[in-house]
């Protein structure tokens, strides 16, 4: 239990040194996509051999540690799920890629105790060029990571990790060197926005919530990172989940708060559980509960898991769900400041914001407004997924361009397709097409085009995408997530998908396309929240930039991608059939009938258009007309 | 009262929860993971241990994706259908897993109450798309073939 400021300053610095101490680190990827690709199996194995050959080895960071042991750690996510599990090779700062628990012997031998690399687990690229050093790889070169920058360095489990790269050094700064109004200025001046979507200035949002009367006060991080896409709060939160607390709690000494709640999905149970830990562990130092630190300041901290419902991403429903009630949002004013969770004034930012924090408060606004652009300053991180050669998670400076994204470090669209669109801000954002590939990523050039930055999902779509079907897709999701309460979205949601799913069924009208737009235009002026003010938005912006793809269905009965089920035909072609069967054995509706070793032919009566055949025929003799 | 249910354990579940209105939702988690599904006697029974309504329990438990009134598989599959996955063609996977075991949209639990298939808007794997999970153990890059073999493995656990 730390009693004083001084404690904390001492337990830091030797966390510090221990880490000094220990040169020679391992770390294991343990992000969910590693840890399904049996990161966990390599980690045992290493500690294993290591304990076998008699290497001195630490699993967990300890003060005085034994000089020139290994240190074997658990490390979150570096965001390069595409090529796991990886393995990082500390002071070289080595990345090895796909390891498998077989090569853990080599890696002891060659790497641990002569200090070689093993070329053949280093990242090649495309050209066969080899990268050793992690950031040398044109994935992680153009990036600069600021939010990220523990993601996949420090075990997250452990808060002395998290002291030994300069933990709660900003909320030390912020309770003992800061008064509350010194602390909002500074949040203010550095010109952070929300990250959650709206772009919110953070600091006016905390001196609304302070110049307020009431209280008590709160402080709620919005973790309900439901946009279909993107997972950059899900990697803060079991990475570096300390952060984040520390990004509240200095927000809960500004505002005067000493409540904090984290409202978790449901579908991130490693998160939910990390932040607990993280909780946990910061309680028993004393750096959550009463008196922290032997001041007056108090702050408890509490996570609240969702029950899967995309509005609880909206202020009111989010707190409505906390309070244990239906997550409906509810007309404003009065404003989540003014009346958020209980009816009190309440902060709500998402994580990604409270992670900015504690660096602002560290190194001041100017450092914060050196990056970026003028009025979107900072960072941001977005998912990058899609069809594209390297997905994960990044993050660049704000007004970084989408080519650079993109090419420079998505490396490009998979199996030599040609791009065609990035869907960016999840189903209340919309698309951005070639024309827009030299527009920088940041708020306000992508409000002018109809866009958001949103949450930060970044899908990546070749020209086999069918831009209707991405429409519908995110319609349907929309429709299905409304909560009900208003009619705008409740019905007019419900009309667009059935336009939708009518014009990728080969039965569109003339008239559909304004239809849309006139449902579009209504839904998002007269919508109770946010969900449904920007429900259209995806729909709208294929119109705008994808309108002779919506005619080519509605008039020619044709989808140009062929993607559309109901307007493609599936035939087999004799002349290249083998008869293997392997199609009519992958056809789930057994429409696919024929002899062995003779061409097979498709029934198009009982045909569901799924394209299994397609796939897997070896021959290439399943076609599409 | 039905003899399968257990009302002390509901009880210590709301009691652990200081029987705060305000945690029906942590309270129901809590009785979902011990039954896979909220049985309909022990919503009445939270009802009575919370002081509120039924109809309020019920406005709750009908809201969110997550609680089930209706009893579940032992291994629940959720396919992801998030947009990443969605492009990487995640549907042929869920078709082929429904096909397998007589399941549809509407029917999603087989009769032997062996296995659920779900859908789930976005599992944050996107890195790993298409994804599916079982029990929350993410399985990543999936296909057709690939999720028949997971079933059989899974079939052959029992």
């Amino acid at each position: 239990m730390l009693k004083n400021r001084e404690e904390l300053i001492r337990l830091r610095e030797e966390c510090r040194a221990a880490a000094e101490t220990q040169k020679r680190k391992i770390l294991v990827c343990t992000g969910t996509g590693c840890v399904s690709a049996g990161s966990l199996n390599i980690y045992d194995r290493l500690v294993e051999l290591l304990k076998e050959r008699g290497i001195p080895c630490e699993v967990e960071l300890k003060k005085d540690p034994h000089d020139g042991s290994v240190r074997v750690t658990k490390g979150g996510c570096p965001g390069f799920c595409e090529i796991g599990p990886l393995l990082r090779v500390e002071p070289e700062g080595w990345l090895y890629t796909r390891v498998k628990v077989a090569d853990v012997e080599e890696i002891i031998e060659k790497t641990i105790v002569h200090g070689e690399l093993i070329e053949r687990l280093a990242y090649h690229d495309a050209a066969g060029k080899v990268y050793a050093k992690k950031n040398d790889i044109p994935f992680y070169r153009k990036q600069q990571r600021v939010v990220l920058e523990h993601c996949g360095e420090i075990d997250s489990d452990s808060i002395l990790e998290y002291l030994s790269v300069g933990g709660y050094t900003a909320f030390e700064k912020a309770l003992f060197e800061m008064t509350p109004d010194q602390i909002v200025s500074e949040v203010s001046e550095s010109g952070l926005r929300g990250r959650g979507g709206g772009g919110f200035p953070t600091g006016r949002k905390w001196s609304q919530v302070q110049r307020q009367a009431a209280t008590p006060k709160y402080i709620v991080c919005n973790g309900d990172e439901g946009d279909p896409g993107a997972f950059m709060d899900r990697s803060v939160m079991e990475d570096d989940p300390h952060r984040m607390i520390e990004g509240m709690m200095i927000a809960g000494v500004a505002c005067g708060a000493s409540e904090g709640y984290i409202y978790v999905r449901a579908e991130y149970p490693v998160a939910v559980k990390k932040l607990n830990k993280a909780i946990e562990t910061a309680t028993a130092l004393g750096l959550l509960g009463d008196n922290i630190l032997g001041t007056d300041f108090s702050f408890h901290l509490r996570v609240n898991k969702g029950a899967g419902a995309f509005v609880c991403g909206e202020g009111s429903a989010l707190t409505a769900s906390i309070e244990g009630k239906r997550g409906m949002p509810r007309t404003k004013p009065p404003r989540t400041v003014e009346q958020g969770l209980f009816g009190k004034p309440t902060v709500l930012n998402n994580v990604e914001t409270f992670a900015n924090v504690p660096g602002i408060i560290e190194k001041g606004a100017g450092w914060f407004q050196s990056i970026g652009t003028e009025t979107s300053t900072g960072t941001k991180a977005f998912a990058l997924t899609g069809n594209i050669v390297n997905t994960g998670l990044i993050e660049v400076p704000m007004g970084t361009t989408l080519r650079e994204v993109v090419f420079d470090i998505g490396g490009g669209m998979r199996d030599g397709a040609q791009f065609k669109a990035v869907q960016i801000g999840g189903p209340s954002g919309g698309c951005l097409t070639q024309e827009h590939l030299d527009m920088p990523l940041d708020f306000d050039s992508l409000k002018k085009i109809g866009a958001i930055i949103g949450s930060g999902g970044l899908v990546v779509m070749d020209d086999r995408t069918c831009m209707i079907e991405v429409a519908r897709f995110f319609m349907k999701f929309t429709q299905s997530e409304s909560c009900g309460k208003c009619v705008p979205c409740r019905e007019g949601t419900k009309r667009m998908l059935e336009i939708l799913e009518r014009i990728v069924a080969g039965r569109g009208e003339d008239g559909d396309i304004e239809m849309l737009l006139e449902l579009a235009d209504t839904i998002s002026t007269t919508a109770l929240c946010g969900l449904g003010k920007t429900a259209a938005s995806p729909v709208v912006s294929t119109i705008k930039n994808f309108r002779e793809e919506y005619e080519a269905h509605i008039y020619e009965k044709r989808c140009p991608t062929h993607h559309c089920k109901a307007l493609r035909s599936i035939y087999i072609d004799p002349a290249l059939c083998k008869g293997c069967s392997k199609c009519a054995r992958n056809c789930p509706v057994n429409a696919i009938s024929g002899e062995v070793r003779k061409p097979f032919t498709i029934d198009q009566s009982k045909c569901i258009k799924c394209g299994a055949c397609l796939e897997g025929c070896s021959f290439k003799a399943v076609k599409e007309a | 009262m039905d003899q399968n249910l257990d009302y002390g354990k509901v009880n210590a579940i709301l009691e652990a929860h200081g029987r705060r209105e305000s945690d029906l939702i942590a309270i129901m988690q809590e009785i979902q993971a011990e039954y896979r599904y909220l049985p309909k006697e022990l919503l009445s029974h939270v009802a009575e241990g919370l002081g509120v309504s039924v109809a309020r329990i019920y406005s709750v438990a009908t809201f969110y994706e997550n609680f089930s009134l209706e009893p579940k598989g032992k291994f629940v599959i959720r396919v992801c259908d998030g947009t990443a996955c969605h492009v990487r063609h995640s549907l042929p996977i869920l078709e082929r897993l429904r096909s397998e075991l007589g399941l549809s949209e509407k029917k999603i639990t087989t009769d032997d109450l062996t296995f659920t298939v779900q859908t789930v808007a976005c599992l944050g794997a996107c890195g790993l798309a298409p994804a599916m999970t079982v029990n929350d153990k993410v399985y990543p890059s999936m296909s057709p073939d690939k999720a028949s073999a997971l079933l059989k493995e899974l079939k052959e656990s029992l």
